[in-house]
């Protein structure tokens, strides 16, 4: 079998295997947003960015290759990662303290892991509507990191494409597929996969957010002094 | 929007006798055989109909194209020139290139709002007209200029813009306006092989069918010959690499989309001699295997499409394109026009071939390449218009022939599209190697302090690097050369690049979408005065996040200009930074100007602390 070095460590690889599909196979992990291992990468929140060599890649995209000297555990490449993460926590509005999904949710874990301080840059604030429209789920996109998740899974799963982005830039944003917008006039339903894969809070199941409390969800830290 | 369905027509088109959304976006999807590959020329001829695309319009499209609304929406949402909510019968845009600012645009557009009562960027209380802003429309030449429901009108005066505005008030269609107002020049200031000598049309095909396509490969190879696009990728690797992938089928791709702020000269080559550019596509096609070819024009040079495709139709019945060129058995070969609709990041090869698919023009994961992977997953080759016009001189002349002109790495002439603070603007065709400052002298800047070499993702060029030379060894370029006369503040002309990069992110990675709006603020906040040194240090880190981890060239280059306007005009900036302490971007004062606008009120009252 193959394998590549990844911060010093020999890691095996098949013909196929990206990068971070590799190390993860190998029990090791490299900070991610966008990608989900049921679905096709994507590499778009380049928070899995390494560097081989001069260049950094996204990790999530790059097939594995024999030899290769990938870096990610630097204090150099989490500074980057910090930068992304800043910007995303500038670019939506995001209220941990308020968010039923705090503990669970993947931008607050990975700004913790790569012990993000401040969001630093001055937020966007932009102004995106809560849609409560649908029986079972809450649309609130003011928490929407464009991860593109729902998009491949209710495509790519779910055979729905209820979900799309649309604009461009900066005002690229999460659509559903109704002439009103509005969640609730989908075939969108709590068994689509798309339901299950937000990884931040802006697809949110109604009636159980605070069913795990606070302190016993999958990020929250284990207690302190034990 | 639920709950008026049925009833979201335009005001406007609501009162003039056309038929109904429905029967259009029946009849357009029709002529394009119901493929959804077509979707961006569909939105675009659907909304040259209707003036905008309608959620009636999209469910349409959705159904006759069998595709969730979403898809449409998506792709509608993306391109600037695509509308989801109404913007008036008449939509002008006014080309935001620096070279416009320079000639008065800002003035012009202001003038154009305060007649005809409308804000920038809304449309009129009537329905009937929006005035917005738009990437450069490659008319630098020939500014200031704007877009008319995407016609180009140039030169630009008070004048004009007054009579535009009757024209307008009085609704007089498009087609009735003074046909000067829509008048392109080429103006060729220096020709040399490409723009000087005439070919004959088909000699280079003929010349090619007596050496075969691995003659034609083998004088590229002499040749030298690198993409004109910019990047200066060898043409022969290019074309080999295509030939030999597998695929069922091989396409030929044009780029002239030509989105390069201050860039024409493709305009300028397809307009002058259209022939070199379709027989250099047919001599591709012909070496890699390719049935069908596309020239993917920019929105901005719609107005040339009937001419174009007369040159199609022209060289169809001289026996160069269609089946069996030339009497050869099996060389098969035709071009079509596919129209961007506003997105210069489809300039990049593969965010153009997802366009040409109908879709977003977000840039692909490569690899794979499109030599290998294009168009519709098959192997193709995208190459610049000057390129493919290049190719034909060498098919016909000789690869030894082009390489005894220019520079031993760069070989053979470049179109320079030049603009700015100069007496002559125009083209100029020079021999790869030649200097800045002979171009400068040529083009009559006499007080020039810099030059942008290669538009904003290019290169800033101060006097004392006149000397440096147009080659892929030193200054390379796609062809924009704006010039900036000693009056004008460098600052100005960084900020406006900035704007450009922020406006053109596709969106797709987080560093690009999210980082170029960053730097425009960050320059919005030095020229309201609010700078301090310590905003030259995030500018700084925000460029070295944005080259290292954007998804593409775009996001690579987007602190070019303000890197290097710093590096070479430092005082511009520092004249900017009156804080010598690290002040917020926040101003409570502007924060308010929306309630004092609502209130009617700019009494001392209004307003807080020292405003500045």
């Amino acid at each position: 079998m193959s394998s590549f070095k990844f911060d010093g460590r020999e890691i095996p690889f098949v013909d196929g295997q990206t990068i971070l599909q590799a190390v993860q196979a190998a029990g090791q992990d490299i900070p991610h947003l966008c990608y989900h291992p049921e679905f096709k990468p994507h590499g778009s929140c380049k928070l899995c960015s390494v560097r081989i060599g001069e260049r950094m890649i996204a990790s999530c995209t790059t097939p594995a290759a024999a030899g290769m000297n990938v870096e990610s555990d630097t204090p150099d490449i989490n500074d980057q990662r910090r930068t992304l993460l800043q910007m995303l926590f500038v670019e939506g509005n995001h209220f941990c303290p308020s968010c039923e999904k705090s503990g669970a949710c993947r931008l607050q874990a990975s700004a913790y892991e790569l012990q993000m301080m401040s969001p630093h840059y001055d937020h966007f604030f932009p102004d995106r509507p809560v849609d409560a429209s649908h029986e079972d789920f809450l649309l609130d996109t003011n928490r929407c990191i464009l991860c593109s998740l729902c998009v491949r899974a209710s495509r790519d799963v779910d055979g729905k494409n209820v979900f799309a982005f649309s604009g461009r830039g900066i005002h690229t944003h999460l659509i559903v597929n109704a002439r009103s917008g509005r969640l609730g006039d989908t075939d969108f339903a709590a068994a689509d996969k798309a339901a299950q894969v937000c990884p931040v809070g802006c697809i949110l199941r109604k009636r159980v957010g605070f069913a795990v409390p606070i302190g016993q969800r999958p990020f929250d830290p284990p207690p302190q002094g034990e | 929007m639920a709950d008026n369905e049925g009833k979201s027509m335009n005001p406007v088109t609501a009162c003039v006798a056309v038929p109904g959304v429905g029967a259009v976006v029946r009849e357009v999807v029709a002529r394009h055989g119901g493929d959804a590959h077509e979707l961006v020329q569909i939105l675009r001829e659907v909304q040259d109909r209707c003036d905008w695309i309608s959620p009636e319009a999209i469910d349409c499209l959705a159904a006759e194209l069998r595709v969730p609304r979403t898809k449409i929406e998506a792709v509608a949402g993306f391109y600037s020139f695509f509308y989801l909510v109404p913007r008036g019968a008449y939509r002008v845009l006014f080309s935001d290139n620096i070279t416009d600012r320079l000639a008065g645009s800002a003035g012009l557009k202001s003038r154009m709002c305060r007649n005809l009562w409308v804000e920038p960027g809304k449309v009129s209380e009537d329905g009937v007209v929006s005035v917005d802003l738009t990437s450069c429309t490659g008319m630098c030449d020939q500014g200031p200029a704007m877009l008319v429901n995407n016609r180009a009108i140039t030169r630009l005066d008070d004048a004009r813009v007054d009579a535009i505005c009757d024209l307008i008030r009085n609704r007089v269609p498009l087609d009735d306006w003074p046909a000067e107002y829509f008048r392109v020049e080429n103006n060729i200031c220096r020709a040399d092989m490409l723009l000087g000598a005439p070919v004959p049309s088909g000699s280079a095909i003929k010349a090619m069918e007596t050496r075969g396509a691995p003659g034609l490969l083998e004088e590229l190879r002499a040749s030298n010959l690198r993409g004109r696009g910019g990047a200066g990728f060898d043409v022969v690797t290019k074309w080999s690499l295509c030939r030999a992938a597998p695929g069922a089928e091989h396409y030929v791709v044009c780029n002239a989309d030509e989105g390069e702020p201050g860039t024409f000269k493709d305009r300028v080559l397809l307009t002058a001699c259209p022939d070199l550019v379709f027989e250099g596509m047919t001599l591709c096609a012909r070496a890699i295997g390719a049935r069908r070819g596309f020239v993917y024009l920019r929105g901005e040079y719609c107005y040339l499409l009937d001419y174009l495709e007369g040159v199609l139709a022209r060289r169809r019945a001289q026996g160069l394109l269609g089946k069996s060129i030339l009497g050869v058995a099996g060389f098969d070969f035709d071009i079509v026009f596919h129209l961007g609709a506003g997105a210069y990041v489809c300039g990049e090869e593969s965010a153009q071939i997802e366009s040409l698919e109908g879709k977003r023009g977000t840039p692909r994961n490569r690899p794979p390449f499109p030599v290998t992977s294009g168009y519709l997953d098959q192997p193709t080759v995208v190459n610049n218009v000057e390129t493919f016009a290049a190719a034909t001189l060498i098919a016909l002349n000789g690869g030894a022939w082009f390489a005894a002109v220019g520079t031993p790495q760069s070989t053979g002439t470049k179109l320079l599209s030049v603009s700015g603070d100069c007496e002559r603007p125009g083209i100029y065709e020079y021999p790869f190697g030649v200097s800045v400052a002979q171009v400068l002298a040529d083009c009559g800047a006499g007080d020039a302090q810099a030059a942008q070499v290669g538009g904003p993702s290019g290169t800033c060029i101060d006097a004392s690097e006149f000397g440096r030379r147009i080659a892929f060894e030193d200054i390379p370029t796609a062809g924009a050369f704006m010039v900036f006369g000693a009056q004008r503040d460098m600052f100005d002309v960084a900020r406006n690049f900035t704007r450009f990069f922020a406006h053109e992110s596709c969106g797709f990675c987080t560093p690009c979408r999210v980082g170029t709006s960053l730097l425009n603020d960050l320059m919005d906040k030095l020229a309201r005065g609010h700078g301090s040194p310590y905003d030259f240090a995030e500018i700084e880190k925000l460029n070295l996040r944005l080259r290292a981890l954007s998804h593409c060239g775009l996001g690579h280059s987007a602190c070019n200009p303000v890197l290097e306007t710093i590096a070479k005009f430092r005082s511009t900036y520092e004249r900017r930074l009156v804080h010598t302490q690290y002040v917020p971007a926040f101003d409570l004062d502007r924060a308010l100007a929306a309630a004092r606008q609502m209130t009617g009120r700019e009494d001392a009252g209004a307003h807080i602390g020292e405003a500045t």
